[in-house]
């Protein structure tokens, strides 16, 4: 065992991890907001609006990432009022830039799918009773359906945002540096992929556990109506008859 | 306008282009790629069910086991895993090669690519099948596989009269979603060599200049493989549970 290889290994790739954390982040925040836009066009009743999100969400979940990338990095330059225009050039020239908007055009049309059904979810009689208490379109929206819908989309959009760091890594192939990039750099320098892709591994490994373990958190801090109740002996003693 | 022009230029050379051979790679690239995804899910379903069954053991030891595989093969980039055995079996190819003394000191036993591409989908398809698999066996009632102990049947016979017939049914839906993945997947082993429809229509857009012709098209044939498998498995389904639905 060569200790000294694997933990240079693990610290060249660690110091690439704030640029996957930085296209993980980006890729998502862009993509919430496309997808929040397209579950409104969704919702809002009109049939072109639907027939749209529909055609989006096939071609986006129909086909690979990975063409999806090549097409943004290759393909958009091809026309000619991409590469002259003063506001898109500057960023599909740029493989990171690139790479942040395959991830949110690709992960919107899932998080869409995931937030129609949150949204379908939300128990009707919940909706009424606002709608019994006079509450207008946009109380009854942010007090009653968003919180609820949210708090069911959350196992959900977790598993999506794992998918996502595993999308990260095919930043690696339009020639951006993070972790995965990295470790195929010290593979090709030293031959011995087995043991740089194991420590690569290991990261991206605690990477996701870490995530998946934060939103079980936030899943459990949001749920406290769906606990069991606590045991007898934590319960809070009856008040004592002193009167 | 510009970019009505553009258009124009783009169908009028897409049609030379294709005629000129492409069209004819591009048809192999989709053979391929079909026979990666064939391969790699024969080879998930294999290691599924076992790892399924470990899951669902009696044995800590071997449900340890099982809940690692699908938490690292689920876990990781697939890039990662696809580099592992393409890289990682010619390091370790090679390496029996020259002590074994078939190949000299300085030369390279290269891992086959296709080998390598499928063992790496495979072994992901597989991670993602065992949870369907798993599924479907905790959906089978509980009384079924009572009776059948009652009966005094042998762990094997329970498997193949009770356990498997209904897995598989339950498992269709599931396995068709594994389907897509891996159809999806397959791209990926583009990086290995492997010659399937992301590799030709990489190569077509370099030698070509044509990129955004030959990924749109690439594009447009990878969602006519998965929109097409859709009414395939619902087919199946169909097929698999028309003793369970009520009759018309």
């Amino acid at each position: 065992m060569d200790f000294d290889f694997y933990l240079s290994t693990i610290w060249s790739v660690l110091k690439a991890l704030p640029l996957t954390l930085e296209i993980w982040f980006f890729g998502i925040a862009f993509g919430l907001i496309i997808a929040t836009g397209l579950t409104w066009l969704r919702a809002s009743g009109y049939k072109s609006g639907e027939y749209f999100t529909r055609v989006y969400v096939f071609v986006f979940r129909g086909s690979p990432l990975l063409v999806q990338l090549y097409l943004v990095y290759f393909g958009l330059s091809q026309f000619d009022f991409v590469r002259h225009s003063p506001i898109l050039w500057p960023i599909l020239r740029d493989p990171m830039y690139c790479t942040i908007v395959a991830m949110a055009l690709n992960t919107a049309a899932y998080e869409s799918e995931i937030f129609r059904g949150a949204l379908r979810a939300v128990p009707v009689g919940q909706i009424e009773a606002a709608k019994a208490f006079g509450m207008s379109a946009f109380t009854r929206f942010r007090l009653v359906t968003l919180p609820i819908a949210l708090r069911l989309a959350l196992p959900a959009y977790s598993t999506e945002i794992i998918l996502m760091t595993k999308a990260t890594a095919l930043a690696s192939v339009v020639t951006i540096m993070e972790m995965m990039g990295t470790a195929q750099k010290i593979q090709h320098d030293t031959f011995r992929p087995i043991e740089v892709l194991t420590c690569a591994g290991v990261i991206y490994l605690l990477l996701n556990l870490s995530i998946a373990r934060l939103f079980a958190w936030v899943e459990y801090r949001l749920s406290p109506h769906l606990r069991p109740p606590p045991e007898q002996s934590q319960q809070v003693k009856p008040v004592p008859e002193v009167l | 306008m510009e970019f009505l022009n553009d258009l124009k230029d783009q169908v009028s050379t897409a049609y030379e282009l294709l005629a000129a051979g492409w069209g004819v790679q591009l048809l192999w690239g989709i053979g391929w790629t079909l026979a990666v995804t064939v391969v790699s899910m024969l080879i998930g379903a294999v290691l599924g069910s076992l790892v399924a069954a470990a899951k669902l053991s009696h044995r800590s030891g071997l449900r340890f086991i099982g809940e690692s595989y699908t938490t690292v093969f689920r876990g990781e980039p697939e890039l990662l895993i696809i580099y592992l055995f393409y890289y990682g079996g010619t390091q370790v190819l090679t390496g029996v090669a020259r002590s074994t003394g078939s190949i000299g000191s300085a030369d390279i036993l290269n891992m086959p690519s296709f080998l390598g591409g499928v063992l790496a989908v495979g072994i992901i398809s597989g991670a993602y099948q065992a949870e369907v698999f798993r599924g479907s066996f905790l959906a089978i009632h509980r009384g079924e596989l009572e009776a059948a102990r009652a009966y005094g049947m042998s762990a094997w016979l329970r498997f193949r009269l009770v356990i498997m017939p209904q897995v598989l049914r339950l498992a269709v839906p599931g396995l068709g979603n594994v389907w897509q993945l891996t159809i999806k997947d397959s791209a990926l082993i583009s990086v290995t060599g492997v010659a399937e429809l992301m590799l030709t229509a990489n190569k077509a857009a370099r030698s070509t200049h044509h990129s955004l012709l030959f990924y749109t098209l690439a594009g447009i044939l990878y969602l006519v493989m998965t929109s097409i498998s859709t009414p395939i498995f619902d087919k199946a389904e169909r097929y698999t549970s028309r003793s369970f639905t009520r009759p018309k």
